[in-house]
C-alpha cells in the first residue's frame, strides 16, 4: 500500500534517517575506537613481571641489614650479610605463613610467631618450620638490586 | 553516501572498480521463512574478525612462557587502560564464535545446504570448525592459570590414546612429556600463527565457494519455487541483506560489550604444576560432551580399553561428519534420512552430555 | 592339683616337641634362630608373643632376639631354652622394668652400635620424674617403660602407629591419667586429656597435621615427666611463644605474678585447655580475664578498655575493607593487590594482640595505627574498584545507546529503501 506523500516530506524523512544512521555509525564507532586508542598507549608502570623485581637501590642496606619487599604476590626478604653479599629469600614462613625477619644478633632468619629459625640459605634449622624458605637470586645491576626467581623453560 | 560515490568514481577511473563490484550488485539471497538461518555464517565470520582484532591488541602486551604469561594477563586486566575490555571481549567472543559455528553447521545440515554441488563448501566448513576448536583449546592455556593448566593436561593426555601416533602426537602438542612453559610457547605459536594462517586460507576458500555457487535454498522451498516460479523471492545482498546482517552484527557487539562489562572473564590463580589438581577440573563447554562421555565409558568394554574406544568413536564420528555430503545419495534417498537422523541424534547427544557434564559434580 | 599341673606340663612339653620338630624342618635355612616365638606364638596371653607382633618391634628389626633381653638359649626348641644357666629371666617385676631396659639403653657404648644419636639418659631422667620417684617408693601403679612404649611390638616414635608418636602421646598418657578409678589414690585431676582435646594445640596437630604442636610430653617432659613448677610454667610456654613471654616478663603482671607465686601464662590462658584467644578475653563478659583481679573503673580497667577498643577498631576496619573488596571481586574487578594489603593489615592486628602482653596501651596503639593505615588504603582500593565498575557500566550504557540508535537507523533506512519499490 503506497502512502501518497508530498515528495519533499519523504526526502526529508530519508535525509533524517540517513543523518541518524550516519550519526549513529560515527558515535558507535567512536565508542569502540576510544577504548582501543587508550589501550594502545602503554601504562606508566612497566611491569617487569613477577619473576624479576627491583628490590632496593645500592646503598639502601647496611651490612647485616635487611629489607622486606614485595615479590609477585608475596613478601620477600633481601639481606646484606656482614661480608657485603646480598641474599634474597621468600619471607613467608613455611610453618603458618607469618612474615619472617632477619635477626642481626643471631645472623639468622627468625619467625616471631613460633620461634622458627632459618639459616642464611633458607634452610630450616630450628623450631616448627617443616621446610626451607624458597631462595631467589639477587643481582646488582648498575645502582639497583634485582631479585630474580629461578627461571623455568 | 555522496562520499562513497566519489570514492567509487576515483577507484573506477583507475582500477575498473565497477567491474569488481558488478557481480556483487547481482548477488542475491533467497528470501523465505527460513532465511534467518543465513545470518549464522556471516555472524561466525564477524566474530572471527573480532577475535583477530582483539587478539592483535592483546599481542601488544601478552608474554608467552610459564614465568610471565599469567602476570602479563594480570597486567592487561589491571593496568592497561581498557585491557579488561579487550581481554573479556576476546574470551566471550571466542565462546560465541564456536557456538555460532556449531549452529551454522547444524543449520546447514537441517536445511540440506550441503547437497551437490556444495560438498567442498561443507568440507572446508568442517575443517574450519575443527580449527575453531583448535583455536579454543590453544587459547585457553595462554593465561596459564590452574584451570587451564589441568584442562590442557587432561586434554593432551587423551590424544595419547590415539593408536600408533598417539604418544608422539602428545609430545608434539605438549612440547615435551609434561605440560610446561614449553607448552605455552608452542600453543601460542599455534594460536597466533599456524591456526590463523590455515584459517585464512580455508575462509577464503569457503567464502569463495559460497560466492561461486550462491546461497543454497532448502529442498522444500526449492520445489515450491520450481512449481510456481512466480513465488520465488530474492533479496539483493547489497544493500538489503547486508544491512540486515549489519544489524545482527551490531546486536552482537552490544551483547559482547555487556558481557565484558558485567561478567568480565576471570583471571584465576597462577598455575602450579606441583600443586594437586583442584576438584572439578573440566574443559570448556564445547569439549564437555566428549569429556563427559569419556568419563562415563566403563574402563573396559569387552576386551577393549574404554578410553581408547571413546577416542576412536569420536575420531570416526568426526571423519564421517567431515564426509557427510558424500553419504547423501547413498541408497537412493535413504542416505539423506540417515544424515538427518544422525544430525538430530548428534545435537541431542551433545546438548545432553554437556548439561550432564555441568550438573554431575 | 599336682596331677593337673603335671598334665598341663606334659601338654606343654608335647606341644613344644611337635612344634619344635616342625620348626626344625622349617628353620633349616633360618638366620637368627628365635625358637622362642615358635611356642610363645601359639600360647595364650600373657605368654603370647606372635611372630607378626614381634616383627613390628624395632628391636627385632635391628636383629635382636628374645634372648637379647630375656636371656636363655634361643637355639633350643624345648623348655630348656629357658634355662637359668643361660641367663634366662622370664617375667620381670614392674619395679625392675626401668633397670631392665636401662641395661642396654643407658649403656652409651652399647647403644652406639645400633643408633649413635639415640639418647642414653632416659633412665637417669626417669628417676627424677614423678613416675620414677613413686616407683622407687614402691608404688607399682606408676608408669614404667612398657606402659608408654608397649612391649614386644615397640615401634620407634617416628612410626605413626607408635604409642609415643606425637600424634598419639595424649592418648597414651590418658590411658592412666584419665582413668578415674586408677587415679583414685592420687590427688590430681583426671580431666587433662579431655581439656587438651579442646585446646588449640591439639587442633593444630590433628586438623593441620602440625607435628611441632605441643602435646603432653612437650611441656611435661617424657622420661623426666613432671608438671612444670608454678614459677617455671612461663618458661615452658616461652619456648615457642617468645615475644609474648619477653613482653610479659618485663611487664607489671610478670613482676606481680612471680611475687605472688601465680603460674604466669596459665592464669589467663589455662594449661591444658588452651583455647584460641579472642578479643573477648579483654572484655567484661564471661570470657574476660582481667576482671578476675581488677575492679571496674580503676586505671587498669581503663587501660584494658582502651586496648580492647583499639583492637576492635582495627578488626572492624579490616572486615569492612574485606566486604567492599568482596563486592568488587564478585562484580569481576581485579583486587588482588588490595587483598595482599589485607594480609599485612591482619599481620598488624596479630602483632597488636601479641603486644597486649606488655600491658601498655600505648604500644598496642602503635601497632594498631600501622594496621589502620593499611586497612584504610585497602578500603579505598575497594571503593575505587567499585567506582571503576560503575564507570564501566556507564560506558557500556553509552555504547549501547549508540548501538540502539544505529539499529533503529538501519531499520528505518531499510524500510525507506524497500517500501517505495512496489
Amino acid at each position: 500500500m503506497e502512502k501518497s506523500e508530498p515528495p519533499a516530506a519523504s526526502t526529508q524523512r530519508r535525509r533524517f534517517v540517513e543523518f541518524m544512521l550516519g550519526g549513529g555509525f560515527l558515535a558507535s564507532a567512536a565508542s569502540f575506537l576510544y577504548p582501543v586508542m587508550r589501550y594502545l598507549i602503554p601504562p606508566k608502570v612497566v611491569d617487569l613481571g613477577a619473576d624479576e623485581v627491583v628490590a632496593a637501590k645500592v646503598g639502601e642496606l647496611k651490612p647485616n641489614g635487611y629489607k622486606i619487599f614485595r615479590f609477585g604476590s608475596r613478601p620477600a626478604l633481601l639481606l646484606m650479610t656482614a661480608d657485603g653479599e646480598y641474599r634474597a629469600l621468600s619471607a613467608v614462613c613455611t610453618h603458618l605463613s607469618c612474615t619472617v625477619q632477619y635477626r642481626p644478633d643471631l645472623r639468622e632468619i627468625w619467625c616471631a610467631c613460633h620461634n622458627g629459625l632459618y639459616d642464611l640459605n633458607g634452610r630450616n634449622i630450628s623450631g616448627p618450620p617443616p621446610r626451607p624458605l624458597e631462595a631467589f637470586t639477587a643481582r646488582v645491576r648498575s645502582d639497583e638490586i634485582i631479585v630474580v626467581r629461578k627461571r623455568e623453560a | 553516501m555522496r562520499l562513497f560515490s566519489g570514492v567509487e568514481h576515483w577507484l573506477d577511473d583507475r582500477f575498473h572498480w565497477a567491474d569488481f563490484t558488478a557481480p556483487l550488485e547481482k548477488k542475491s539471497v533467497p528470501h523465505h521463512k527460513l532465511s534467518y538461518w543465513y545470518f549464522l555464517g556471516g555472524m561466525t565470520l564477524f566474530l572471527f574478525f573480532i577475535q583477530v582484532c582483539t587478539g592483535m591488541l592483546l599481542l601488544l602486551y601478552y608474554r608467552p612462557g610459564a614465568n610471565e604469561a599469567f602476570e602479563s594477563v594480570q597486567y592487561i586486566m589491571t593496568r592497561v587502560k581498557f585491557g579488561w575490555l579487550i581481554r573479556s571481549i576476546h574470551s566471550w567472543s571466542a565462546n560465541l564464535m564456536i557456538l555460532t559455528a556449531f549452529a551454522h553447521m547444524f543449520s546447514v545440515i537441517f536445511l540440506r545446504a550441503y547437497r551437490k554441488p556444495r560438498e567442498l563448501t561443507w568440507v572446508s566448513g568442517m575443517l574450519l570448525l575443527f580449527l575453531a576448536l583448535g583455536f579454543g583449546f590453544s587459547g585457553y592455556l595462554l593465561p596459564w592459570n590452574t584451570l587451564a593448566y589441568f584442562a590442557t593436561k587432561v586434554g593432551t593426555e587423551i590424544t595419547a590414546q590415539v593408536p600408533v601416533i598417539g604418544h608422539p602426537l602428545m609430545i608434539f602438542l605438549r612440547g615435551g612429556e609434561e605440560v610446561s612453559g614449553a607448552t605455552v610457547t608452542r600453543f601460542f605459536g599455534f594460536h597466533v600463527a599456524l591456526l590463523p594462517g590455515l584459517a585464512t586460507l580455508l575462509i577464503v576458500l569457503h567464502i569463495g565457494l559460497v560466492q561461486y555457487f550462491g546461497i543454497s535454498v532448502p529442498p522444500g522451498v526449492e520445489e515450491r519455487w520450481k512449481s510456481s516460479p512466480g513465488e520465488a523471492r530474492n533479496m539483493k545482498f547489497f544493500p538489503n541483506f547486508f544491512l540486515r546482517e549489519l544489524m545482527a552484527w551490531y546486536i552482537a557487539l552490544g551483547i559482547l560489550g555487556a558481557l565484558a562489562a558485567i561478567f568480565p572473564w576471570e583471571l584465576g590463580v597462577k598455575a602450579d604444576p606441583f600443586a594437586p589438581a583442584p576438584a572439578g577440573i573440566r574443559p570448556e563447554w564445547y569439549f564437555m560432551f566428549m569429556f563427559q562421555t569419556l568419563k562415563k565409558i566403563p574402563s573396559k568394554v569387552w576386551f577393549i580399553d574404554g578410553e581408547f574406544l571413546g577416542v576412536l568413536a569420536f575420531g570416526l564420528a568426526g571423519l564421517i561428519w567431515l564426509l557427510l555430503p558424500f553419504f547423501d545419495q547413498v541408497g537412493h534417498g535413504r542416505g539423506r534420512k540417515y544424515i538427518m537422523g544422525a544430525a538430530v541424534f548428534a545435537l541431542a547427544y551433545m546438548v545432553t552430555m554437556t548439561i550432564y557434564g555441568y550438573m554431575a559434580k | 592339683m599336682a596331677t593337673w599341673q603335671n598334665k598341663r606340663r606334659t601338654l606343654l612339653c608335647g606341644l613344644c616337641l611337635v612344634l619344635a620338630m616342625c620348626a626344625c624342618v622349617a628353620s633349616a635355612g633360618a638366620q637368627t634362630t628365635n625358637n622362642c616365638l615358635v611356642c610363645h606364638g601359639a600360647l595364650d596371653p600373657p605368654f603370647q608373643v606372635t611372630e607378626d607382633q614381634f616383627s613390628h618391634d624395632i628391636h627385632s628389626q635391628k636383629g635382636l632376639t628374645c634372648a637379647s633381653c630375656h636371656g636363655g638359649d634361643p637355639g633350643r626348641a624345648d623348655m630348656d631354652a629357658m634355662s637359668k644357666a643361660a641367663g634366662f629371666r622370664g617375667h620381670v617385676e614392674r619395679s625392675q622394668i626401668p633397670e631392665f631396659c636401662g641395661r642396654c639403653h643407658s649403656d652409651a657404648a652399647f647403644m652406639r652400635q645400633y643408633n649413635p644419636s639415640l639418647r642414653t639418659d632416659q633412665l637417669a631422667q626417669y628417676k627424677t620424674s614423678v613416675h620414677g620417684q613413686r616407683l622407687a617408693k614402691g608404688d607399682t601403679k606408676a608408669a614404667v617403660c612398657i606402659d608408654c612404649h608397649s612391649v614386644h611390638d615397640l615401634r620407634p616414635a617416628s612410626d605413626p602407629k607408635s604409642r609415643v608418636n606425637p600424634l598419639n602421646i595424649a592418648d597414651t598418657c590418658s590411658r592412666c591419667h584419665s582413668d578415674t578409678a586408677y587415679m583414685k589414690p592420687y590427688s590430681i585431676p583426671t580431666d587433662q586429656s579431655v581439656k587438651y582435646k579442646l585446646s588449640v594445640h591439639h587442633q593444630a596437630m590433628v586438623d593441620r597435621g602440625d607435628l611441632s604442636a605441643p602435646t603432653c610430653s612437650t611441656c611435661h617432659g617424657n622420661h623426666g615427666a613432671a608438671p612444670p613448677g608454678v614459677g617455671s610454667v612461663a618458661n615452658v610456654c616461652a619456648t615457642c611463644h617468645v615475644f609474648q613471654a619477653q613482653m610479659y616478663d618485663k611487664s607489671s603482671h610478670g613482676e606481680v605474678f612471680r611475687a605472688a607465686g601465680l603460674p604466669g601464662c596459665v592464669v589467663c590462658h589455662s594449661n591444658h585447655d588452651v583455647r584460641h584467644p579472642t578479643d573477648a578475653k579483654l572484655g567484661t563478659g564471661p570470657e574476660g580475664v582481667c576482671m578476675q583481679c581488677h575492679s571496674p573503673g580503676d586505671s587498669c580497667d581503663q587501660a584494658r578498655a582502651k586496648m580492647l577498643a583499639d583492637l576492635t577498631q582495627l578488626d572492624d576496619a579490616i572486615k569492612n575493607a574485606n566486604s567492599v573488596l568482596a563486592v568488587a571481586e564478585s562484580s569481576g574487578m581485579e583486587v588482588s593487590e588490595a587483598r595482599l594489603g589485607q594480609d599485612q593489615a591482619r599481620d598488624s592486628l596479630t602483632k597488636a594482640r601479641v603486644t597486649i602482653h606488655a600491658f601498655q596501651p600505648k604500644l598496642v596503639e602503635q601497632d594498631i595505627q600501622a594496621g589502620m593505615k593499611i586497612a584504610a588504603t585497602d578500603l579505598q582500593a575497594g571503593k575505587d574498584a567499585l567506582k571503576e565498575r560503575d564507570y564501566r557500566r556507564w560506558g557500556l550504557g553509552v555504547s549501547v545507546c549508540f548501538i540502539v540508535i544505529v539499529l533503529i537507523g538501519l531499520r528505518l533506512y531499510l524500510r525507506e529503501i524497500e517500501a517505495p519499490s512496489k
